[in-house]
């Protein structure tokens, strides 16, 4: 089942083009990455999901249902993450929780403790004293609060400390676990690894293409390095080889194919070393922001 | 009735000060009358050597003399409507732009409530703040009335139906500050925005009586609701108040309107 259907999402600022024909479906259950550099579409993309803004054509479903026509309902199931973090500032934060909380059908007292313990945040500060850090941490804990059914996370680690990253996808984990649908956008590839099933990516407000990333890692492209004398020959140049760069001493290219063709021209040459690794996220899609 | 309850709790530093203010204004002015009625005589020359429209600009009319007390009174009240008008257009101003303002719509937004009950809350909230100070301005007139006046018997009738003009002006302006606070792409300055609508259409009214011109006065709130006017006749200029009455009508639902069809800016 499909949690979030977008049918051919578009949004124009006047003549701007925030994003086009965005279409892809995110399952239940699911971790779904959105990538894409900064200014890409991925914030218009998700603020028509919350109706923040509306589409210029095309739609969105959540649950099912129109996310425009039903938003009040819709949003009820949804817990949001904006990029850019900004609370009432003279508030407590947990006045600010408290207030975000009664939105809520649900008691939500206990989670709010629960998640400010794990995200070692003190409920008792006012939000005009924390740090971006601290008030991305508010931003958590009042999207996670009403325990959600799907988690929209706009570039949700900007301002975490790497110790605060790990706490909160192993939170962010739990929460799948316990059977949250994930948006997770993000511009760092390497941490959409670690977290997700799928992935999307858009480019100048299109989405270029829709990933699977386990098997894109492992299945698909290997990365070489070859070192050795003489090999600027151009004998690695065959099908499946690309983003092949050659030096009389090394070699480098990402292949995707039958591993004995590579070997077979492997084993005719002299090395001093051979590498194969697994490439990473930006390694692979780099080819699509050239 | 969360938000309603959160945004009057914003409004609550506001509602004082102004609540304060404006009264404590209007007592402070009332107190001098004594000391003018005395000396009626001097006041009497000093008036008659203003040309007409020097007076109509400041509100005086000859039917109602500064030195009586209605006529002191009609005075004071003029001046205080400037203030009253500046608090309605800052709510209105204020409140449906706030979010964007202060980049907080994200959190609101996302929220599940619909924008309409989201603006059914912010206007009930500021629609309360400004009925706050509306009676603290009626019941302060009434009182500094009641202590000036001496031996003097007055018959308040009058005073009450302009007194009962602050509603409207107040929604009057506060649904044409809403509707712009929507027009527009971002209220940068609430403050610059209210005073100058309401020093602005006061100085439109000053003209619409100096030079006698309809356009002015219709275009002006404070005209509709003239303090001499309504003391003298007892009742509405309904001509001018209709302008009003149907600026309210217009203002507030094509607010929603535009608030409900606006795409929320964010950084």
């Amino acid at each position: 089942m499909n949690v979030i259907e977008f049918n051919k999402l578009t949004k124009y600022y006047g003549d701007v083009k925030g994003c086009k024909d965005v279409d892809f479906n995110v399952k239940q259950g699911e971790i779904f990455g959105f990538i894409g550099p900064n200014g890409a579409g991925k914030s218009t993309t998700i603020r028509s999901m919350l109706s923040l803004i509306y589409p210029t054509s095309g739609s969105v479903t959540i649950f099912g249902k129109d996310a425009i026509e039903f938003g009040s309902e819709v949003r009820k199931e949804i817990g949001y993450l904006p990029s850019e973090v900004f609370y009432y500032d003279k508030m407590k934060v947990i006045d600010l929780l408290e207030y975000s909380a009664s939105f809520y059908d649900r008691d939500c007292t206990d989670r709010i403790k629960e998640l400010a313990e794990i995200m070692e945040l003190n409920l008792n500060r006012r939000i005009q004293d924390l740090s971006y850090g601290n008030k991305k941490k508010v931003g958590i804990v009042q999207g996670l609060l009403h325990s959600p059914k799907l988690l929209v996370l706009d570039e949700p680690t900007s301002g975490l400390d790497p110790l605060m990253q790990q706490k909160f996808f192993k939170l962010i984990a739990e929460e799948n676990k316990k059977g949250a649908t994930v948006l997770f956008s993000s511009h760092i590839l390497s941490e959409v690894q670690q977290l997700c099933d799928r992935v999307a990516i858009i480019k100048d407000g299109e989405i270029v293409s829709v990933e699977d990333v386990k098997a894109l890692q492992h299945d698909n492209y290997k990365k070489f390095t070859v070192r050795g004398t003489g090999l600027n020959n151009g004998r690695f140049n065959i099908d499946g080889v690309t983003q092949l760069v050659e030096r009389d001493d090394k070699v480098k290219f990402f292949y995707k194919g039958d591993i004995n063709k590579i070997i077979e021209i492997v084993s005719k040459l002299v090395l001093t070393d051979l590498v194969v690794e697994e490439p990473t996220l930006e390694e692979i899609f780099m080819h699509y922001y050239e | 009735m969360n938000i309603y309850k959160f945004e009057l709790r914003n409004l609550k530093k506001s509602i004082m000060i102004w609540g304060l203010a404006v009264p404590f204004a209007l007592v402070g002015y009332m107190l001098f009358y004594p000391m003018m009625s005395g000396d009626t005589a001097a006041f009497e020359t000093l008036m008659a050597n203003f040309p007409e429209e020097f007076l109509a600009a400041f509100g005086m009319n000859p039917k109602l003399p500064i030195f009586s007390l209605f006529g002191y009174f009609s005075l004071t009240f003029g001046m205080i409507q400037i203030p009253i008008a500046i608090q309605a257009s800052n709510y209105g101003f204020h409140i449906l732009s706030v979010e964007e303002r202060e980049l907080t719509a994200d959190f609101l937004l996302s929220k599940p409530i619909s924008r309409r009950k989201i603006f059914i809350s912010k206007i009930m909230a500021a629609v309360t703040s400004l009925t706050i100070v509306n009676i603290l301005v009626w019941v302060s007139s009434i009182a500094v009335i009641m202590i000036v006046k001496g031996e003097e018997v007055v018959d308040l009738t009058n005073v009450n139906i302009l007194l009962s003009t602050t509603a409207l002006l107040q929604l009057t302006f506060f649904g044409i500050g809403m509707v712009i606070s929507v027009s527009i792409k971002k209220v940068s300055s609430v403050l610059t925005f209210s005073m100058a609508l309401g020093f602005g259409l006061y100085i439109v009214a000053s003209l619409g009586s100096i030079l006698s011109s309809g356009i002015f006065k219709i275009i002006s709130p404070f005209s509709h609701f003239n303090p001499g006017f309504i003391l003298i006749n007892g009742k509405y200029e309904w001509s001018l108040a209709i302008v009003s009455v149907i600026a309210i009508v217009v203002t507030i639902p094509l607010s929603y309107f535009l608030y409900n069809k606006r795409n929320i800016a964010s950084l």
